[in-house]
């Protein structure tokens, strides 16, 4: 194919655009409502990860330091335990600083206890570098010698766990079942357009036009009309989550994820699959009226 | 030009339409093929541009081998015979002027020669005034002539045309018969299906009669021959 034809193929699908006027509206409101779903879904689903994340990452361990260990030896297990992989961070939390933590939280129940009959065990606050495989490393750490005792609140981080699970998985199917029903809506309304000009493709390839000669119009058209149509899904989503975005500062447990780069991303990938659905869907309805 | 060999066609429904059609059509022939509606003078028609493809025999076209015709190649045959077609199947978003250069757009011809060439046809067909209008701007005669400039505009060796006058009045009948003859004249092959009595019976050239998938009738100025 020359380049002038390729030229020439571009500015025909613009002008069918205009002269099938009524049919490009519809075509262009089916990505409009579907991908603006899409969207709002896929930022939701983002954010809702991103909180269970963030209810993940509060996970940590605690490490008790079997009775009167002294301080070298303290100090060989932090070394111990900084060693040990998928340890992100360790601190040290001596009997006394714990006893006056827990007196902050029990207030006069602690009244009789003081430093010298301190029941408390000194202990390392271990946090994970993946909370999901808190399990595995507590199972490590309980083997390292000066170990007393460790605990995570096991029961507690395994039903949590299983929430946020759940929570990725559902926005997981979400939006892979939106993908493919607006795959399916679109490709359907591109497809009951085109329906109407079957016999304008009968009569270029009556004259001698190749298959693609008549595909490429149909190709760009597609294309225009995935662009236009995530046009307004885009506009709508930047505007409305850079809205939410500053509401959502007053809600620190509901913090939504920054503006920048997820709905950048977002919007890229709307007009990407506006556009390549918009294509794929014009091309695959015209196939089965070329046979002539 | 055009040449069959015991070429029959019978459609997946089972019914018979052409049972052993032998025919050689020479360059520069005018060739009129009559019959009763269902006789298969369509399907005789369809099979010279593969529209249809014979169930048995063999069909040459302009050195194409139809049977053995790829897909792919389809076009390629197409773009050497004109067809013209009862409705005229003309694009309607398209002004008479983008329609005929449809046909050299297809090949990729040259925009200067592409205009040039359908100013050509334009002005032998009489429609140079039209050339902007859309085809539902104009006459059904006209129309016609559109359809027939499209077909003409690739200079082909042949043109195959399906009742062309079918959908028009006597008088304009009349006009459309004797553009094709001037054609003709120029050297063009023209094969025509139609039912038209008064056309035939005027413009005396080669009949062929087909009834009932069979050819009945091939004569050198011959007559239409049945009451319509």
């Amino acid at each position: 194919m020359k380049a002038r034809t390729l030229g020439r193929h571009a500015r025909e699908g613009f002008r069918n655009l205009g002269r099938n006027g009524w049919m490009t509206f519809a075509s262009i409101s089916a990505v409009t409502v579907t991908l603006l779903l899409l969207g709002v879904f896929l930022l939701l689903a983002y954010n809702l990860g991103e909180i269970s994340k963030q209810i993940e990452a509060q996970v940590e361990m605690n490490v008790f330091v079997v009775e009167g260990a002294g301080q070298a030896e303290i100090r060989e297990l932090e070394r111990q335990l900084k060693a040990l992989p998928g340890v992100a961070t360790t601190s040290f939390v001596s009997k006394e600083v714990a006893l006056e933590q827990m007196r902050e939280k029990l207030k006069d129940l602690l009244e009789g206890y003081d430093d010298a009959d301190n029941p408390l065990p000194d202990k390392f606050v271990v946090k994970p570098t993946d909370p999901l495989q808190i399990e595995a490393l507590s199972k490590r750490v309980e083997t390292l010698p000066l170990v007393a005792k460790v605990n995570y609140g096991e029961e507690t981080v395994t039903q949590m766990f299983q929430w946020t699970e759940w929570i990725r998985n559902a926005g997981g199917v979400f939006v892979v079942g939106l993908c493919f029903t607006a795959l399916f809506l679109i490709s359907n309304t591109i497809k009951v357009t085109i329906f109407a000009r079957r016999k304008e493709i009968e009569i270029m390839k009556l004259v001698g036009a190749t298959n693609w000669f008549i595909r490429w119009p149909f190709l760009f058209e597609g294309l225009l009309i995935g662009v236009l149509g995530s046009l307004l899904p885009m506009l709508a989503i930047y505007v409305a989550y850079d809205y939410l975005y500053v509401a959502s500062a007053a809600f620190p447990m509901f913090q939504l994820a920054p503006v920048d780069p997820l709905v950048h991303t977002v919007l890229g990938i709307l007009i990407a699959i506006g556009a390549l659905i918009g294509m794929i869907g014009s091309v695959m309805s015209i196939s089965r009226f070329l046979k002539v | 030009m055009i040449e069959m060999h015991d070429v029959w066609k019978t459609y997946p429904n089972g019914a018979p339409a052409l049972q052993g059609i032998s025919v050689r059509i020479d360059k520069g022939e005018f060739v009129y093929v009559v019959g009763p509606s269902g006789a298969g003078k369509s399907t005789f028609i369809k099979l010279m541009y593969r529209e249809e493809r014979p169930s048995k025999g063999s069909i040459f076209v302009n050195g194409f081998n139809i049977e053995r015709l790829k897909e792919r190649k389809i076009p390629l045959l197409r773009r050497q015979i004109g067809v013209v077609f009862q409705d005229f199947k003309l694009l309607p978003n398209l002004t008479v002027r983008e329609n005929i250069a449809y046909a050299l757009e297809v090949i990729e011809a040259p925009t200067k020669r592409i205009r040039s060439r359908v100013s050509e046809v334009l002005e032998l067909v009489g429609l140079t005034e039209k050339a902007n209008a859309l085809p539902n701007q104009l006459s059904g005669g006209q129309q016609q002539r559109v359809s027939i400039a499209r077909s003409l505009v690739n200079n082909p060796a042949v043109i195959i045309a399906d009742e062309p006058t079918g959908n028009l009045d006597p008088e304009t009948s009349m006009d459309i018969v004797r553009l094709f003859d001037e054609i003709n004249n120029r050297g063009t092959t023209i094969v025509m299906a139609t039912h038209d009595k008064e056309i035939v019976n005027r413009f005396k050239r080669r009949v062929l009669a087909i009834e009932n998938g069979l050819l009945v009738r091939d004569e050198k100025r011959g007559v239409y021959g049945y009451e319509s």
